[in-house]
């Protein structure tokens, strides 16, 4: 299959940055919205006929999807170590390229009416292509530095978006911490490609992915040598982990997320909920074999239980969350934390592999709903102009479309029956139990806490109390609610897909079916969150602060996300700032460049006791003449006589 | 050549008269003790010269005639020296070396 | 007269010219006409370089000889490779866009001119030189206008600074010399004849007592002006009171002399002392390349920022160089003419902003992006390149250097690989932090808000920067390619 056209995926966005980007000043800003919108689509039409043509028309050889690869040196190291930039189409790739360019589109789309009237509107739109670019190049990549290019790329987009606003202080040290704590976070992943790199001497992700059918092993080689009684090739896996952990917002490297809501509404919905976000879970897709293989799945059971503690340590943070956003971001985490955990108690062949299948099926289902809900969020605060619990309410009167699409939404997240995100949470609890048992409790508590969580917001803000509102709040125009729409239709039927059939975690396919007595747990555990939730929030009452109070000490930490954000401060401010970095500098100045100063002040003295030679007196001069030869005189005839 | 009196004696004298305006050179406070001094070191050379000159090589007369060299320079170099010193005095208004170090760091 | 003694001849023209003009004008013209000529020279070089290599395999083309001191077998020798081509084309670029940003000097411009164009001959003669004397006197007219540069036309306490400078540069040369001379007494060791050629000195086995003696003294003479640790500290100063084109030569041109020095002679010459001293200069090296980070972190002047800066990425070329590693160097001489790019743009922009607002102190200032956007987005670009985001430079050179001083497989250098790796997330906090603050959040001073745009002078030195770190970012295989050719005959002795 010719894959060539795909290279436009990523460039055609790219073009249009370039382009909004230069001549910021002189395109006015409707042009800009509609190049914006026609650039993605075209890349979004591409991705679809990518995807028909892949799945359907080549299909499988052999029983299993290949792995197209196109691609070109791009800088070589030595003879045998290289970075290529090229694309790899294959399921996960393919189905990346659904998810971005819908979501991408829906939410430049979206943009055109959000973010109208504002002074940076060419800005925005620019930097959302080249988000688009960047996210499009991950997902295509052929090779581990490739990936990590557009990772950095990714990166700065999402420190760009997300101080958007950049005269608010609070927004520019919101980017400033995505951008800083990301980076600490690439630094691992960094340190593991070079470990990759020295020890299999390759970079690429065939070579190192390709697994032996014979021996059920990796086909790569590798020299095996330990470090701390594991292989140096498991180490590297967690330390790419870490990176992916960082972008992906998991335990401890999460604290960037709930900040990040700094950003324009579109900008959550699309980088910090749908798509940057899933970029680890992404990278332990990619690298799955080699997870699973190496070290007996070693690093994957690292990825478990970080998924999992995530998923727990978030849902509970988003229970006691006020800002409504700062509720979406959690339960972003959270669920990304289930991603996570899914891929690490996934196996690899078959029906074995469901955890992986699940994951990926996840990541769909969550891009599209979690979008929905951001953007619905987003469409809420646009009518209301505030973000928070309390400013709102009974809002269903006045904003029906964005109360059916927000419901649907939440619905799926809670794992509604029928609903998308029912089939796909199923399925991880499924995984989850079949290898794990601690893992699946955890998951279905979570669940349980989700269900509730989210129908607290639901009801906050279209039940509950009846806000008298100082401007009547009015839908917003149809830019923005027909992305609401396509999302929710989404959300309802994107279940259904035969997911198994295409994604699997060896390429081959499976048939995936419904385990009702587990699916009865789950769909229980998720109505009574709903009930929960709807008693305590559905009419006006002080149930919930008679609760809350009765918690208290624990109500508080929840609350202040357990401070580990003010653990992160204390460690950057006093810690590195003041214990390090200043004692640095004063030791620099002090006595590095005291000791340089030193050596002249040295010289000065010694010159300033020496000039008394040159005193001016004839008679000293005379005196030293004279001793002068004297002592010569003495040497002579010493040399002389012997 | 004195009957009785070896070179010995009459160079110890000589230096005695050397190191005495040595002495004088690098001690007085007066410009013109101190060409007085200059004049002592001179004539000891002559003197040296001369004595040399007779004890060792009798039948030789260069250290004669280089001594009445010395003594002509001698005058000459001293007439010099009270010429830049009447200058100096119409600058200074004195003639103690501790007034002409100007030319100090 | 051959393509390479040109370099030198066309500046010292240029000065020529320039010793007639009369004013403001008419000297900045003349400089901006002799600059465009070097950098049309380099670039033409650059094609002819290709154009030889397809023919000559020789370590050097286009070489030359004139004898200079019969007796002391002293030769004017020149010739060049890949990098001293890609270096020379480095400082052309650098040059001009240091006389567009100089377009407004006020005082005695003139004599600015000259002594910026007497420190670009220098330059370009060391780049182009191969035997040893020679390059040491092109050095040496390299270091000393910096004193004149800096003292005359710097602000700040610019006497003390200059004075610093200069003393430092000048023990670090006398250190150097010893060296030189070291190596020239010991090149008869094979029985030739004492030579300074450095070819020739390559093809000779100097004893190894003596490399283990005289390699420190001619590292350290070279590695001084790159900023070594602990001998760095002229670097703050010299740079805070230099003025901006002169800042923007020394950082981007003139201290790449000293890694260039330390590849080109220290380790070329003396192989077995390299190696044999590599584990204690690494050390100091890798120090360096923290410490400056960390310094940098707590500076409130920009300039000094951007000194510690300059300190922590050139010291990541001396320990790349001193990994002894083949694709750590070609990492290292990527790392040179990147960081020269970089570093420049950075005091350029560092000049445009104290040129309008008259402060160079983070905290007065703020929020600039609105009032000044070309200005503003060149700077927020830059800092992404300058902490090695992908598609610019700084990315290709410091993959390099980190992928091959991984190549060591002991403890000891794995730890000082790992060090220097992680400065990439300190150099991320210095840099987001100094972006942050001048660039974003409210506008520090109301007097801010009529700042005037930048100017077309200002708009082309800065395109002149950015296009070579883009285009080394997007597609750096020919110049790695070109790199590691010519790397080869150098890496041969010490590995």
């Amino acid at each position: 299959m010719d894959i060539t056209y795909t290279i436009l995926i990523p460039l055609i966005p790219l073009a249009v940055f370039l382009l909004l980007g230069i001549f910021n000043q002189k395109i006015k800003p409707a042009v800009s919205g509609i190049i914006g919108v026609a650039g993605l689509s075209t890349s979004a039409l591409l991705s679809y006929y990518t995807a028909y043509q892949y799945f359907f028309v080549y299909g499988k050889v052999g029983g299993v999807y290949q792995a197209i690869v196109q691609k070109t040196t791009w800088m070589n190291f030595s003879d045998t170590l290289k970075i290529d930039m090229g694309v790899l189409i294959d399921p996960i790739s393919v189905m990346m390229l659904i998810v971005v360019s819908t979501v991408s589109l829906m939410v430049h789309i979206y943009s055109r009416g959000y973010m109208k009237g504002d002074d940076g509107y060419t800005r925005f739109f620019a930097f959302l292509s080249l988000f688009s670019f960047s996210m499009f190049g991950l997902v295509l990549a052929t090779n581990l530095f490739q990936i990590y290019i557009f990772w950095e790329l990714v990166g700065v987009s999402s420190f760009l978006l997300i101080g958007y606003y950049y005269t608010k202080p609070s927004a520019v040290s919101a980017a400033k911490k995505a951008f800083i704590v990301t980076r600490f976070a690439d630094l691992g992943f960094l340190i593991g490609i070079l470990i990759i790199g020295y020890y299999t001497g390759t970079f690429d992700f065939e070579t190192l992915n390709s697994v032996n059918h014979e021996t059920g092993e990796l086909a790569l080689n590798w020299a095996s040598t330990s470090f701390m009684g594991l292989s140096v090739i498991a180490w590297a896996l967690i330390l790419m982990f870490m990176g992916g952990a960082g972008k992906s917002a998991m335990f401890p490297l999460h604290i960037w997320l709930p900040d990040a809501m700094e950003g324009p509404t579109p900008v959550s919905a699309l980088i910090h909920a749908a798509t940057m976000v899933v970029a680890g879970v992404y990278l332990v897709a990619r690298l799955f074999p080699m997870f699973y293989f190496v070290e007996d799945g070693y690093a994957l059971n690292v990825v478990a239980y970080v998924g999992a503690f995530s998923s727990l340590l978030a849902a509970i943070i988003a229970i006691t969350q006020t800002d409504i956003k700062r509720v979406l971001a959690f339960s972003t985490m959270s669920q990304i934390g289930y991603m996570m955990l899914a891929l690490g108690v996934s196996k690899y062949e078959g029906h074995e592999g469901l955890g992986y299948m699940a994951s990926m099926f996840h990541l769909f289902t969550h891009a599209m709903f979690k979008a929905l809900l951001f953007l619905g969020a987003g469409s809420v605060i646009h009518a209301v102009h505030s973000n928070y619990l309390k400013d709102m309410g009974g809002l269903r009167k006045y904003m029906p479309i964005t109360n059916i699409t927000f419901l649907i939404a939440a619905l799926a997240i809670a794992g509604f029956p029928l609903t998308s995100g029912f089939f796909s949470k199923d399925e991880i609890l499924v995984a989850a139990f079949e290898h794990n048992k601690l893992i699946y409790f955890s998951g279905v508590l979570v669940a349980g806490l989700t269900a509730f969580y989210m129908f607290r917001l639901y009801f906050g803000i279209f039940w509950g109390k009846d806000t008298q509102y100082k401007h009547a709040p009015h839908e917003s125009p149809i830019s923005m609610t027909f992305p609401l729409m396509v999302l929710a239709f989404i959300s309802l039927v994107g279940g259904f897909i035969p997911f198994s059939n295409y994604i699997s975690a060896d390429r081959a396919g499976f048939e995936a079916h419904l385990n009702y007595p587990l699916a009865a747990v789950a769909v229980s555990v998720g109505l009574i969150g709903i009930a929960l939730a709807w008693v305590f929030y559905k009419k006006e009452n002080d149930l919930a602060s008679k609760f809350s109070n009765a918690f208290g000490v624990f109500y508080k930490w929840t609350y202040n996300k357990f401070y580990i954000d003010e653990v992160y401060l204390f460690v950057t401010k006093k810690i590195i700032f003041n214990l390090i970095a200043a004692p640095i500098a004063w030791f620099d100045k002090k006595y590095v460049d005291g000791t340089m100063e030193g050596i002249g002040n040295k010289t000065v003295v010694i010159s300033n006791k020496i000039k008394g030679m040159q005193s001016g007196k004839v008679q000293d001069y005379a005196f030293g003449f004279v001793a002068g030869v004297v002592v010569l005189a003495m040497v002579f005839i010493y040399l002389w006589t012997n | 050549m004195i009957a009785g009196i070896s070179i010995y004696e009459i160079l110890t004298v000589t230096s005695i008269l050397f190191f005495i305006g040595v002495y004088g050179f690098i001690t007085r406070k007066n410009l013109i003790s101190i060409l007085m001094s200059v004049e002592l070191i001179l004539n000891a050379s002559i003197i040296n010269f001369v004595v040399i000159n007779k004890y060792l090589y009798p039948d030789m007369l260069q250290g004669v005639f280089f001594s009445i060299f010395i003594i002509a320079v001698a005058a000459a170099e001293t007439a010099l020296a009270i010429s830049i010193i009447i200058n100096l005095y119409r600058q200074i208004a004195s003639v103690e070396v501790k007034d002409t170090e100007i030319m100090k760091y | 007269m051959d393509i390479l003694s040109l370099f030198v001849v066309v500046p010292v023209l240029t000065i020529i010219a320039l010793v007639f003009a009369k004013g403001l004008k008419q000297a900045r013209l003349v400089s901006m006409v002799g600059s465009m000529v070097q950098l049309g020279m380099a670039i033409n070089l650059v094609f002819a370089y290709f154009k030889e290599r397809a023919i000559n395999d020789g370590i050097m083309v286009f070489t030359k000889d004139f004898v200079w001191f019969e007796q002391f077998n002293i030769h004017y020798a020149i010739g060049v490779d890949g990098i001293s081509v890609a270096l020379l084309l480095l400082t052309a670029i650098v040059v001009l866009a240091g006389v567009f940003i100089s377009w407004k000097m006020p005082d005695l411009p003139k004599e600015f001119f000259i002594s910026l164009l007497i420190l670009a001959t220098g330059v370009y003669g060391f780049f182009i030189s191969i035997d040893l004397f020679t390059m040491f006197v092109f050095y040496e007219i390299a270091v000393i206008p910096m004193y004149l540069l800096i003292g005359i036309w710097g602000s700040g306490p610019k006497e003390y600074s200059a004075m610093k400078l200069t003393l430092m540069l000048m023990g670090a040369s006398a250190v150097l010399l010893v060296g030189v001379l070291g190596i020239y007494f010991n090149s008869n060791a094979d029985g030739g004849a004492l030579t300074f050629n450095i070819l020739e000195i390559a093809q000779v086995n100097i004893p190894i007592e003596a490399q283990k003696l005289f390699f420190p003294l001619t590292f350290v003479g070279f590695a001084v002006l790159g900023a070594l640790f602990p001998f760095h500290t002229w670097s703050p100063d010299g740079h805070a009171s230099a003025p901006t084109a002169v800042s923007m030569l020394h950082a981007g041109v003139l201290m790449k002399l000293g890694g260039y020095g330390v590849f080109r002679i220290a380790m070329f010459l003396l192989p077995a002392g390299a190696v044999h001293w590599s584990w204690f200069f690494i050390i100091l090296a890798a120090i360096g390349v923290v410490y400056g980070a960390f310094g940098a972190i707590r500076q409130t002047d920009l300039k000094y920022i951007n000194a510690y800066a300059s300190v922590s990425h050139l010291g990541l070329v001396l320990f790349a160089l001193l990994t002894l590693n083949k694709i750590a160097w070609n990492g290292a001489i990527i790392q040179s003419l990147s960081h020269g790019l970089l570093t420049a743009m950075f005091f350029a922009l560092i000049g445009m902003i104290y040129g309008r607002t008259h402060t160079r102190d983070i905290h007065k200032l703020g929020g600039l992006m609105k009032v000044l956007p070309f200005i503003g987005a060149i700077y927020v670009i830059t800092g992404m390149a300058y902490l090695g985001l992908p598609g610019f430079s700084g990315f290709v050179a410091e993959m390099n250097i980190f992928v091959g001083s991984f190549q060591n497989p002991d403890m000891f250098h794995r730890v000082l690989t790992i060090l220097a790796v992680s400065s990439i997330v300190v150099t991320a906090v210095y840099i987001l932090r100094l972006v942050g603050k001048i660039m974003m959040g409210p506008l520090a001073n109301e007097e801010f808000k009529d700042l005037p745009k930048a100017t077309w002078f200002e708009k082309a030195g800065i395109l002149l920067l950015l296009i070579p770190i883009v285009a080394m970012g997007v597609a750096p295989l020919w110049l790695s390619d070109m790199i590691m050719a010519s790397l080869e005959p150098f890496i041969k002795g010490v590995l």
